[in-house]
């Protein structure tokens, strides 16, 4: 390799979740891509993207947190988060955010160029195919919100899964369906989060798959909840540990129930 | 209408735990929206219609008034008559005067949801005017005296057994212990009751669809053939709609019917489309002696020119509820007022004002669903986001989760102090959640907790460990800066 064609400079947004619940995945976010040749750089000043607040209709309280995610990570090549909430919410709202501010607007629209969640990156920006990972058992996945319908990620997990050996893929019904999670919604309108909660365990366990994944650690933590508090045996984790064989750490909520 | 908007958590909590209601909403999955999407699977050009009737509206919205005028003066032109009602009292009224002028007794109607938003039918009883619901669901619900609780499939929340129950109750005259285990048997005995009805209707009322500007007609698009008795047998034909149904051509009708049925039913096309174009001409075979169009504005017009002007858009297909998961836990009525599921949510807090819906707007995950369904690709999530907006700026929501969220902004614009109190908070968790086997109370997450356990963190934060590992030189070959 020459000086001239340095290798792909990827900033990791590890997401507030991930930082505090489980540091694993994003350490196997890192691994999957140096072996996809990326230099992955971790900027200290990231906190949290600002989602909580914007959702709920803190502008001020969102605006503050989406300036500091922008001037910390816009120098970068590329931004990669595991996590299609955080990404879609610097890549889709980011620029509606400042929608009225024409300096910002700019620069957001900028940075939502560059940022990626982690599976569509692989895929879509590398054009990695197939993985060395080995999993033992079958898997079903749970297609996250915003992931799906804000950056259309749906094939690449999957593809990637597919070149997992010993894994195989057993599809829930009702696979797009929202788990009930939402941010703040869980709490806000517990009854009816566990409606649906309840309903995407039914068909989890329906599935006969072993582990549940997904590509959103708030998804993970409601359903993995929501498991251990009925006894279910189904494990549940975060595709990239899988992806990056990084699966003797216990499953979300493991023997917690 | 009266709301109860503002119940909408409790109305929720009860719905939920209605076994019945419970069985009724499971039918959506494999029912609405399996047919809704074989449908769509086989039309290729489908989203390029919803661009389509997207431009079409956004067109329509720019130059509303033009459309309206030129609307009016093809009715007039047709001899028709225009009724224009910026309030729902405006509306009622004219309704009523209609009616009074000739001395009707009963009125005849097909569904609308713009009659709902009148409390038309209360409002025509109590001044001694009968009104008789002729589409099967609204029939059942009249009998029943309740409202719809969805804008296409009104009684979607009953079983069967529900109506057969009710039809035994009302149809008095009837053996009681007559067979109504087959759908038909029901829908026939509705037929026999409302048959006589159809006949001695003074005044028929209708919705509409649609309104042409080019040709001054309204449409209607059902499936029962009781709006074409509804206003074709009784010597008055009313039609009342709202200001945000024009559509310029007949050209563009036929983008929204192809859009319609297929996204409300599944089906490609619905058994009768019709078009009322003025009162009886004199070669007519049938139609009415008057045609008269009320159009209600009630509170539409300020959406013009707003950040949420979209709403307008909707064309009442039902398939953002249809898909919807807070809908289809909860079911249409919990609500609390006409418009039930997202575009109910994005649409009320417009009409009756966010102060008394303010519950309705934060009723949603912001999965997307409703949006990557609805027909006219109404972005119903970001205008959801903006009534929340609203609310935050008007002080609406709780004291606690606004100084919530200015307390979790002040520290995490501040890295080096919300590392360590994170760093802090995920090795308490740990700690306690090790001692306890796991996580099953959380102050201030009784929500979460109630239902369901909060996983363990795995220890030291992400932070905490790239902090290490970039001091010991291990740094994974990944720059810490
Ligand atoms: S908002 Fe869209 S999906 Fe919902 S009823 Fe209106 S047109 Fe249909």
């Amino acid at each position: 390799m020459t000086e001239t064609t340095s290798s792909i400079q990827v900033a990791l947004y590890v997401t507030c979740l991930v930082d505090v619940m489980r540091p694993s995945v994003g350490f196997a976010a890192i691994k999957l891509l140096q072996n996809a040749g990326c230099d992955v750089i971790v900027p200290k000043q990231q906190t949290c993207c600002g989602q909580p607040g914007y959702n709920s209709g803190d502008e001020v309280a969102a605006k503050a947190l989406a300036q500091q995610v922008i001037e910390t990570f816009e120098s970068y090549d590329y931004v990669v988060a595991p996590s299609g909430s955080c990404a879609g919410m610097i890549k889709d709202h980011y620029p509606k955010l400042f929608s009225k501010d024409a300096e910002w607007h700019s620069r957001a629209l900028a940075l939502a160029k560059n940022t990626h969640e982690l599976t569509s990156f692989l895929v879509d920006e590398l054009g990695v195919q197939t993985l060395d990972a080995h999993f033992e058992g079958s898997v079903c996945y749970h297609d996250s919100c915003a992931g799906l319908r804000e950056l259309n990620v749906k094939a690449q997990p999957r593809q990637l899964l597919s070149s997992v050996k010993g894994l195989s893929l057993q599809e829930m019904k009702g696979e797009e369906e929202c788990c009930g999670f939402g941010g703040l919604f869980c709490v806000k309108y517990s009854d009816i989060s566990n409606t649906m909660v309840s309903r995407k365990l039914d068909n989890i366990e329906r599935s006969g798959a072993d582990t549940l994944l997904a590509g959103d650690l708030g998804c993970l933590l409601n359903m993995a909840g929501k498991m251990t508090r009925e006894g279910s045996t189904v494990k549940a984790r975060h595709v990239a540990e899988v992806l990056a064989g990084m699966t003797d750490l216990p499953a979300i909520g493991e023997g917690e129930g | 209408m009266s709301s109860s908007c503002s119940s909408f958590k409790q109305n929720a909590a009860v719905a939920i735990h209605d076994p019945k209601l419970q069985g009724a909403l499971g039918k959506l999955g494999d029912g609405l929206q399996a047919r809704r999407a074989a449908a769509v699977g086989q039309l290729p050009e489908f989203d390029a219609l919803r661009n389509d009737a997207q431009r079409i509206k956004r067109q329509v919205m720019a130059d509303l008034d033009c459309y309206l005028e030129q609307f009016e003066s093809k009715v007039l032109e047709q001899g028709g008559q225009v009724h224009w009602a910026s309030t729902a009292d405006d509306a009622r009224n004219a309704v009523l005067d209609i009616c009074q002028k000739v001395g009707a007794k009963t009125v005849t109607k097909g569904k609308s949801m713009v009659t709902e938003e009148l409390e038309l039918n209360n409002f025509l009883a109590d001044n001694g005017i009968e009104p008789v619901e002729t589409d099967l669901g609204e029939y059942i619900l009249q009998l029943r005296k309740e409202a719809p609780s969805h804008i296409v499939v009104p009684a979607v929340h009953l079983q069967q057994d529900d109506i057969a129950k009710t039809f035994v109750k009302s149809h008095a005259q009837l053996d009681p212990s007559r067979d109504l285990t087959e759908p038909e048997r029901l829908v026939g005995e509705a037929r026999e009751a409302l048959r006589e009805r159809f006949f001695a209707a003074d005044v028929g009322i209708t919705g509409a669809n649609y309104m042409v500007a080019e040709t001054g007609s309204t449409v209607i698009v059902t499936n029962e053939g009781n709006g074409d008795l509804t206003q074709t047998l009784p010597k008055v034909h009313v039609v009342v709609t709202t200001i945000e149904r024009v559509i310029p051509t007949l050209e563009d009708l036929s983008t929204f019917l192809r859009l319609l049925p297929r996204s409300a039913t599944g089906q490609e096309a619905t058994a009768y489309v019709t078009l009322s174009s003025g009162p009886k001409r004199e070669d007519d075979w049938h139609g009415p002696q008057e045609f008269h169009v009320v159009i209600l504005d009630g509170g539409r017009s300020e959406l013009l020119g707003s950040e949420n002007q979209d709403v307008l858009n909707c064309i009442r297909c039902g398939a953002c509820m249809n898909h919807c998961p807070v809908y289809g836990a909860v079911g249409g009525h919990a609500y609390g007022w006409v418009y039930p599921g997202p575009i109910g949510s994005a649409l009320t807090p417009a009409l009756i004002g966010v102060e008394k819906s303010s519950a309705l707007p934060n009723a949603s995950t912001f999965c997307g669903r409703c949006v990557e369904v609805c027909p006219v690709k109404i972005p119903l999530t970001d205008i959801m986001r903006r009534w929340r907006v609203e609310e935050q700026t008007k002080k609406l929501t709780s004291p606690f989760q606004r100084a919530g969220l200015s307390a979790w902004a002040w520290l995490a614009t501040r890295p080096g102090l919300y590392q360590a109190l994170t760093g802090l908070t995920a090795w308490g968790m740990k700690v306690v959640g090790r001692r306890r086997g796991g996580l099953t109370r959380l102050p201030f997450a009784s929500g979460w907790t109630q239902y369901r356990n909060f996983p363990t963190p795995e220890g030291k934060t992400f932070h905490a460990q790239m902090k290490q590992k970039a001091k010991t030189k291990a740094n994974l070959g990944v720059r810490y800066e």
